[in-house]
């Protein structure tokens, strides 16, 4: 023990990187581990997309034209399961890795082995996953809710599903848990709680939700193993259980996890305003207290995904009337981004463009999540296309182009180089085309009465269908662009530490790229350079 | 604060025991896995996956305890240490509200349903005629057959007995601790973990009467769900902190803690209480109500 003890110790000083793979499989460093998060939400966003691109394909003419229907389902299932919880939330994972320490000027994350543990869990998670599609029976196609009866008729992927949430869940809560443990815990003394910047505050909100919901999807699946294999009655009406209470306990993960993987967007978003529109974040106390009113009330809210499966009238009553309050908070959210841009000295950089966009696009879908919430129309819109519309919405031009913003806006920090701004621009303007192009006609399919999860329509619904999958092409190959831009960065022109045009918080103090180790004491701090808030 | 080289915050270096756990965890999940769906090797790769992770706990928690030791750890880096296990305990509560809340729904909702009430009159009349709703049951088709309730008194009595008064010993060895009275430290954290070892003990026992003598089984409709999960959870539960009691004690025969540096006794009597609580919830809404 004493010889373990003595080498730690001296390891302690040596400052630089391990050498070969050693570095990745061992590593501590905050820097390293929100690398292996992005470039593994980076995999996860092209293999889940490229399941998106299955689903379209089929569905770009009515018939069955590529795939069984069996098969069909299970892409809309593992889609999910991949663009939820190993392309978006390990995306947020890895930026907040990279990011908070440096933001709040702390020396790496606050429990960094556990740290560690929580990233390589997921590749094993998400390989268990995927192995499913070679399973007898195929992969999970239940979609990505899981419900009862149907995801007890998996064949052998069935097991294998249920311990791969298990580990994402593992994954989550550790990650949750070091996320508090940092902000809390490790700031530099002069930073006051209310001082953080956003990013830092809409991460501290969602490691709470992480950690009182991941737990419950945990139960949740527990049971559907036990139903399955040992028998017990959970989800089973002729023993007393109900299918339906699956959906109530699932959802109260569920809805939560849709905030979870919006918070931090909503931070990335406050940071970027506000350098490129050159006045402070408007609002910054409000925006904090909106932030933790919209966690508050996700906790009461989650049966409005279910209003049509039967529960009393005063259950949907108050289930609306508390989804449509989270209207307000979001409201005045978006408001404060408006008024930090209104009479600001503005440019339009890619990572302000994606951020402009998340602005109006991400709107988009809280609008048409505000009339999913209005019982009467829902049980219309439910299981239809409208729904499909609305949560890409506020997935994909909401949380996606947050990351995308996030990516370009500390790309030159994470690098020390700037990335190709024209490719960049590039990258914004086909992107925004083509996700309105894929998802604004299924609003319209929706509407029309068009299902979801289905291989197959009638064909009046042909024209808005082939619409929907050229643009999902093309969102697709928009991304190579992405893809070259960060290929190429290293080719760019150095970045100063600042990168932007007097860019606020403490990471733009230090050299770019950021060194391995940075701030090993808390900084002195100069206020009107580190506190965003102190400008207002 | 002052910025003496002595007193920055302790990153260490890399290290291999989380890389082991993942593949700990790889082994353990698809041996489950392969062993539910029928293949019998599953089990020994189950049991290589469970080996590998003891492995992985031991070597990790004695290259963390060797640090503590020499004194790398500052006073934050014991705040983070604390803040962490306090976080870890209550995403547990989450996981056990998680099945008290389909307890609370079946007997609120969905029982009550079954049998007619609120709108669902025509379920009644038409899926399950003559049925009428009560608790405990196991559903209208009687699912895993007739049954004995478990009730408050005999075995689970005795248990809540057992877990209150292993709560207030483990108060003592940690004042104990604070005074320096290392015998009656050692003393009374042996009798916390005695009393945690019996309280398993006596579950088991209550486990073969249900299963011998009262036909009370895990497929006992949901009754049986409930009562098995909850309780089972919790009897891992406490067997986990049994030994983690047991760990700290063999540590305090070590020598180990000091009034001002006890982070792992305080972590283990917090997560003694949690167990403790949540027995008090299963007392009164599985066993008595």
């Amino acid at each position: 023990m004493t010889t373990a003890v003595a080498d730690t110790h001296a390891a302690h000083d040596d400052h630089g990187p391990a050498k070969g793979i050693g570095r990745w499989l061992f590593t501590t460093n905050h820097k390293d581990i929100g690398t292996m998060y992005l470039i593994f939400s980076l995999t996860m966003f092209f293999i889940g997309g490229t399941m998106a691109l299955i689903i379209r394909s089929e569905l770009a003419q009515p018939g069955l034209q590529f795939v069984h229907p069996e098969f069909f389902n299970s892409m809309t299932t593992m889609h999910a399961l991949i663009m939820v919880f190993g392309a978006v939330m390990p995306a947020f994972v890895g930026l907040a890795n990279w990011m908070l320490p440096l933001q709040i000027g702390a020396p790496d994350m606050a429990l960094p082995r556990m740290n560690n543990w929580s990233f390589w869990i997921l590749p094993v998670a998400f390989g268990i996953l995927l192995s499913t599609l070679l399973m007898p029976g195929g992969g999970p196609a239940s979609g990505w809710t899981m419900y009862p009866p149907l995801v007890l008729q998996t064949g052998d992927a069935f097991p294998f599903l249920i311990f791969s949430v298990h580990l994402m869940g593992i994954s989550s809560i550790m990650g949750a848990i070091n996320i508090i443990v940092t902000i809390i815990n490790m700031r530099t003394p002069d930073m006051s709680l209310i001082r953080m910047p956003m990013f830092v505050w809409t991460w501290l909100i969602t490691a709470y939700l992480l950690l009182a919901v991941m737990p419950v999807l945990a139960g949740a699946v527990t049971m559907l193993l036990t139903d399955q294999f040992f028998g017990t009655s959970f989800f089973l009406a002729a023993g007393g259980g109900d299918p339906v209470m699956f959906q109530h306990i699932f959802w109260f993960f569920g809805h939560p996890e849709v905030y979870i993987m919006i918070l931090p967007a909503f931070g990335v978003v406050s940071e970027i305003l506000p350098t490129f529109s050159r006045k402070p974040l408007f609002g910054h106390d409000s925006m904090v207290y909106a932030t933790a009113s919209i966690a508050f009330l996700s906790f009461i809210v989650w049966a409005h995904h279910m209003f049509t499966v039967g529960m009393p009238l005063s259950g949907q009553m108050f289930f609306m009337f508390a989804t449509m309050l989270i209207a307000v908070p979001t409201g005045v959210k978006v408001f404060n981004w408006v008024s930090t841009m209104w009479r600001g000295a503005m440019t339009f950089e890619t990572p302000m463009l994606f951020a402009l966009a998340f602005v109006f696009l991400f709107t988009i879908g809280g609008f048409s999540g505000l009339m999913l919430a209005i019982v009467p129309a829902d049980v219309q819109y439910h299981d239809s296309y409208f729904v499909v519309a609305h949560f890409h919405y506020v997935l994909v031009p909401g949380s996606v182009f947050a990351l995308m913003a996030a990516a370009y806006y500390w790309l030159p920090k994470w690098t020390g180089h700037m990335y190709n701004e024209r490719a960049g621009k590039l990258h914004f303007w086909l992107s925004t085309i083509f996700v309105n192009l894929t998802f604004f006609p299924m609003h319209f399919l929706g509407l029309a009465g068009m299902p979801r999860r289905i291989p197959d329509y009638s064909t009046q619904f042909a024209d808005f269908n082939l619409i929907a999958s050229i643009g999902a092409i093309g969102f697709g190959m928009s991304q190579l662009v992405f893809l070259y831009v960060l290929l190429t960065c290293k080719k760019g022109a150095p970045a100063t530490a600042e990168v932007w045009d007097n860019p606020k918080g403490l990471e733009w103090t230090v050299p770019s790229p950021a060194p391995y180790h940075t701030f090993d004491v808390p900084p002195p701090v100069d206020r009107t350079v580190a506190f965003p808030k102190d400008n207002d | 604060m002052a910025s003496h080289a002595h007193d920055k915050y302790y990153v260490p270096h890399g290290s291999p025991w989380p890389i082991v756990g993942s593949i700990g965890l790889l082994i353990l999940m698809v041996g489950v896995s392969t062993w539910l769906n029928g293949a019998d090797i599953g089990f020994y790769v189950m049991m290589a996956g469970v080996l590998t992770i003891i492995g992985m706990v031991t070597g990790w928690f004695g290259t963390v305890i060797g640090e503590n030791q020499s004194g790398m750890f500052n006073a934050q880096v014991d705040k983070s240490f604390r803040m962490g296990m306090f976080w870890f305990i209550f995403s547990e509560v989450m996981f056990f509200a998680a099945f008290f809340g389909a307890l609370f729904y079946a007997r609120n909702m969905s029982i009550p349903w079954l049998g007619g009430e609120s709108n669902n009159f025509f379920t009644n009349a038409l899926l399950w005629t003559g049925w009428e709703s009560t608790w405990p049951t196991n559903g209208p088709a009687g699912v895993g057959g007739e049954f004995e309730k478990m009730g408050p008194f005999g075995l689970p009595l005795i248990n809540t007995a057992l877990l209150l008064t292993s709560s207030v010993t483990i108060t003592i060895a940690h004042h104990a601790l604070l005074a320096g009275h290392r015998g009656i430290l050692k003393t009374f954290l042996a009798m916390t973990f005695i009393l945690g070892f019996i309280f398993v003990f006596l579950q088991g026992e209550e486990y073969i009467e249900a299963y011998q003598h009262m036909n009370l089984k895990l497929t006992t409709g949901i009754y049986g769900s409930t009562f098995f999960m909850l309780t089972g959870f919790h009897g891992m539960h406490v067997t986990l902190g049994a030994i983690m009691l047991l760990v700290i004690w063999l540590r305090v025969m070590k020598g180990h803690f000091t009034a001002d540096k006890h982070f792992a006794f305080e972590a283990v009597a917090w997560y003694w209480h949690f167990v403790d609580v949540v027995w008090v919830g299963l007392y009164v809404f599985v066993y008595w109500m």
